[in-house]
């Protein structure tokens, strides 16, 4: 794989990676913005009402047949935040013309049809389709309103915002319904040419064509992008403390059979001067494999759950772990959490705890060079942070981290937020239903950041 | 023991076969130039296999125990538990359990051959104890809860009951609370001792390996005995359903539904049914068809949006699936449109778009290490092999996806199953 990376137009940058391995290539360009509550249902919207159709391909039907054209590749809005940045945009994969019929020119195509969205919507009178934009911002409100239906996302989003309420961590990668709900298109419109302008640009590709091609059709779908000053002021706050010397707790009640526990910590001085490295550690160590303290401890040994899980947000300082139980099992869970990260910080971490977590966070970084979605999701973050390692160079970062950094990183966690979702007693317990659509996964919790390109096989 | 390979240059493919002494199946696809390996070594057993013949003994078991017994597969004799072992390497284990099959796999990037010794291993090497199977209990419940609040889960549920009448795939894969109360150890090792038996198995591997390097190691960790190979039960089911149309109350933001059809799969050309079946719905309701399109535009469809073609334990279903204000609506709206293209055909240049599309997607799917060796370990049960796709798709007209809908998707057959908002 060979790596590159420059600026291609003003506040543009390429990240290149040639690989002959894959037969589809990934292609995304992704507009960076500060998350703020005001602009943050705008900002989300914008791809999608950009995806709904371009001057040349006025409308779905007409870029969803173009796409097909294009062996089906796929163009998916995409918006995800990273910390307190958000970011916009479209994530392509185009399958790669040596499998396909001669004359297939797809990463042209795709090119073309991506810079079309992101600079030639369909608009009239240069104002973006009221049709479009209501249609878009009803949709949006439904996805808002749709994290209800997955109780442990919920669940993990309601204690960012409990733990986080003065802070843009608290503002969901959609914004809140109410924001959404004000959306006109003559706002949207002018955000539109104010985002166009002033944000950093962040473009992904990798696959078989050389960096300069890349660049070439880069350059020309993008020709008509304006740039005036460039915004590279964004980025994310990040608090030390908990806010209150006790944690605070938050209970809701709803109709469901499983109680979802979330416990929220602030990162502490681990995050004065971060070591990604020792993080991605520490969250393994705790909870991030099967091999993890609250796996083998909450799960294995006291059967309190079927999953029991840690993650670090590295870029806001935050450590979470998250367990689904009985009601009844909820102190016992949550008691078993707090013991497991106070074993980290007394030192109790065996020589094949600590072996497994760096095997984990090793081989996770190494499997992410044969995935591009992974490949991309690593350069973005570490674009944000300035970083410029690679996958491989962060992992033998790895190896020198110390149990004692470990220690020290549990020792600085602050308790902020215990947040518990639980029956409101109108559950229904019949016993009758339960099982899977054919499949079972032992750990449940993976945020999927990128739209899921049609793959058959 | 012959180690058969075959090249696929159109798609940049190899897949290299071999049938061991034992009656092992197994299947490798070289990826030269990757780091990852992925593995998956499994039984064509699931939770449909409820009631079997063993040295002559009938066996009645609960509902779920092929997944109970995929759960306990992990703890070994020496106290060691099979998925510590492996996630102390770095690999990433997990399992499934399905109607007919239950697959235990690894990601790993790292002592590949070692991961895979300790697959074969554990799968193979039973070891329950009434305390250990009593111990299960608590998390199998939690799973079970844990499914019991998924709309996603609920709408498939009841549409498989509205589907099948008798034929076991009604009934949850995981059981329920009560019925895996009644699993013990010696359930447990009847099962094992019945299904978990080379020849009633499959390995899969995909990676940068060697196929004579993994028969080698399978041949020496599974020995050369094969075993008696459990006849499988055949369910008849072939009745329309007596009810189209069921909903349940949970609490979601909006209407969640799934619409379907099962029909009885062909017992000829598995892989040419199966890619007419996609092609089929790819053109009926895929992103660019004319259905979804209108009903996004509508504000009936949103991006949640999905269709699939399922082939559980000799059944098949065709399912639709998504959020609307009027589900009603939406499976009124879409058998309307089987019946135009019943009488109507595909538009020609839709249907070579829509090939061109699913060439796509499927170079696209080769991509992905797991539903390659999830895939081969179907293919190989059913006597196709996936990489012929792109050719046989090639061969597919519009007129036989135009007969297929017509005769799968019929409106006394298509059933409706909705997750309604309600309590908080």
């Amino acid at each position: 794989m060979e790596y590159t990376r420059a600026e291609i137009i003003n506040g543009v940058w390429l990240t290149h990676i040639r690989s002959d391995k894959f037969k589809t290539a990934c292609l995304s360009i992704t507009l960076l913005t500060q998350l703020q509550r005001e602009s943050a249902a705008m900002n989300a919207l914008l791809p999608l009402v950009l995806r709904r159709g371009t001057a040349r391909y006025t409308d779905m039907e007409a870029i969803s047949r173009r796409l097909d054209e294009l062996y089906g590749a796929a163009i998916e809005p995409v918006v995800r935040r990273i910390g307190e940045i958000q970011c916009l945009g479209f994530f392509a994969s185009v399958p790669e013309e040596d499998y396909l019929p001669a004359g297939a020119d797809t990463l042209r195509g795709t090119c073309e049809l991506m810079g079309q969205m992101l600079l030639a919507p369909n608009t009239r009178g240069g104002l973006l389709l009221p049709d479009y934009v209501d249609s878009e911002r009803d949709k949006l409100i439904e996805m808002i309103r749709a994290r209800l239906n997955d109780k442990l996302s919920y669940s993990v989003s309601r204690c960012i915002e409990e733990m986080c309420c003065c802070e843009n961590f608290a503002v969901s990668r959609f914004g809140d319904e109410e924001s959404a709900a004000a959306i006109r298109y003559q706002k949207l419109t002018k955000q539109y040419r104010n985002l166009i302008q002033t944000s950093p640009i962040e473009i992904f590709y990798c696959g078989r064509a050389e960096e300069k091609r890349v660049e070439s059709l880069l350059r020309d779908a993008l020709s008509t992008l304006p740039r005036g000053e460039i915004d590279y002021d964004i980025g994310t706050d990040v608090r030390l403390n908990a806010l209150e010397e006790t944690p605070r707790e938050y209970t809701e009640q709803m109709n469901v059979t499983q109680a979802k526990l979330v416990i929220g910590w602030r990162l502490g001085k681990a995050m004065d001067d971060p070591n990604p490295a020792a993080l991605r550690l520490f969250a393994s160590l705790f909870g991030g494999s099967t091999a993890s303290k609250l796996f083998v401890n909450v799960r294995e040994k006291l059967s309190l759950c079927y999953f029991a899980s840690a993650v670090a947000d590295v870029h806001k300082g935050v450590l979470l772990a998250y367990a689904g139980t009985e009601a009844d099992n909820v102190e016992r869970a949550k008691e078993e959490i707090f013991a497991q990260l106070a074993s980290i910080a007394s030192g109790e971490i065996t020589d094949e705890e600590l072996s497994a977590a760096r095997a984990d966070v090793k081989s996770a970084l190494k499997s992410a060079l044969d995935v591009q979605g992974a490949l991309e999701g690593f350069y973005l973050s570490a674009a944000l942070d300035g970083a410029d390692y690679s996958p491989e160079e962060l992992s033998a970062l790895v190896d020198d981290v110390t149990k004692e950094e470990l220690v020290a990183i549990a020792r600085g966690c602050e308790c902020d937020m215990i947040y518990t979702l639980t029956g409101d007693g109108s559950e229904e317990d019949d016993g009758e239903d339960a099982a899977d659509p054919g499949e079972e996964e032992l750990r449940a919790f993976e945020e999927d950041e990128n739209g899921n390109p049609d793959e058959e096989i | 023991m012959e180690i058969r390979t075959k090249r696929f240059d159109n798609v940049g493919e190899t897949l290299q076969t071999a049938v061991l002494d034992n009656g092992l199946h197994v299947c490798v696809v070289p990826k030269k130039g990757f780091s990852s390996f992925f593995a998956c070594f499994g039984t064509y057993y699931g939770s449909v296999q409820r009631s079997f013949d063993l040295a002559g003994v009938r066996h009645d078991t609960p509902a779920g125990v092929a997944h109970y017994l995929e759960h306990k597969m992990f703890d070994m004799p020496d106290g060691d538990n099979a998925l510590q072992s492996m996630t102390a390497t770095g690999a990433d284990p997990n399992a499934f359990t399905a109607y007919d099959e239950t697959v235990y796999y690894f990601h790993c990037t790292e002592h590949f051959e070692e991961n895979l010794r300790t697959l074969l291993r554990f799968v193979t090497t039973p070891y329950f104890t009434a305390e250990t199977v009593e111990k299960e209990q608590g998390i199998i419940a939690q799973e079970i809860r844990m499914y019991d609040d998924e709309p996603d889960n609920a709408v498939y549920v009841e549409l498989m009951k509205l589907l099948y009448k008798t034929h076991p795939v009604r009934d949850d894969i995981a059981g329920t609370v009560e019925s895996i109360a009644e699993i013990d150890a010696d359930t447990l090792y009847a099962c094992h001792r019945a299904f978990y038996t080379p020849g009633n198995m499959c390995l899969c591997v995909a990676g940068d390996v060697d196929a004579a390097a993994i028969c080698a190691i399978a041949e020496e960790m599974l020995g050369g005995e094969k075993g008696e190979v459990p006849q499988p039960v055949v369910y008849e089911e072939n009745d329309a359903p007596e009810k189209l149309y069921t909903e349940r109350v949970m609490s979601v933001s909006a209407p969640q539904f799934l619409l379907g059809a099962a029909y009885r799969p062909t017992e000829g050309d598995v892989l040419r049914e199966r890619i007419v079946a996609r092609l089929a719905m790819r053109l009926l309701c895929g992103t660019s068809s004319p259905f979804y399109t209108r009903l996004y535009g509508e504000g009936v469809l949103n991006r949640n949006f999905s269709y699939g073609t399922d082939f559980p334990a000799n059944t098949a279903q065709l399912t639709v699936g998504g959020e609307s204000p009027d589900p009603q609506r939406v499976y009124e709206e879409l058998l309307r449109e089987v019946e135009r293209i019943a009488s109507e055909g595909f538009d020609q240049g839709a249907f070579e778009r829509a090939k061109r599309a699913s060439l796509g997607a499927r170079l696209r799917g080769f991509e992905d290490f797991d539903s390659v060796c999830l895939t081969c370990f179907d293919a190989q049960k059913l006597g196709y092999c996936i990489f012929d796709a792109p050719e046989v798709l090639a061969s597919v007209t519009a007129e036989e996806c135009r007969d297929f809908l017509a005769r799968t998707l019929r409106r006394e057959r298509t059933a409706l199953s909705v997750v309604r908002p309600g309590g908080k």
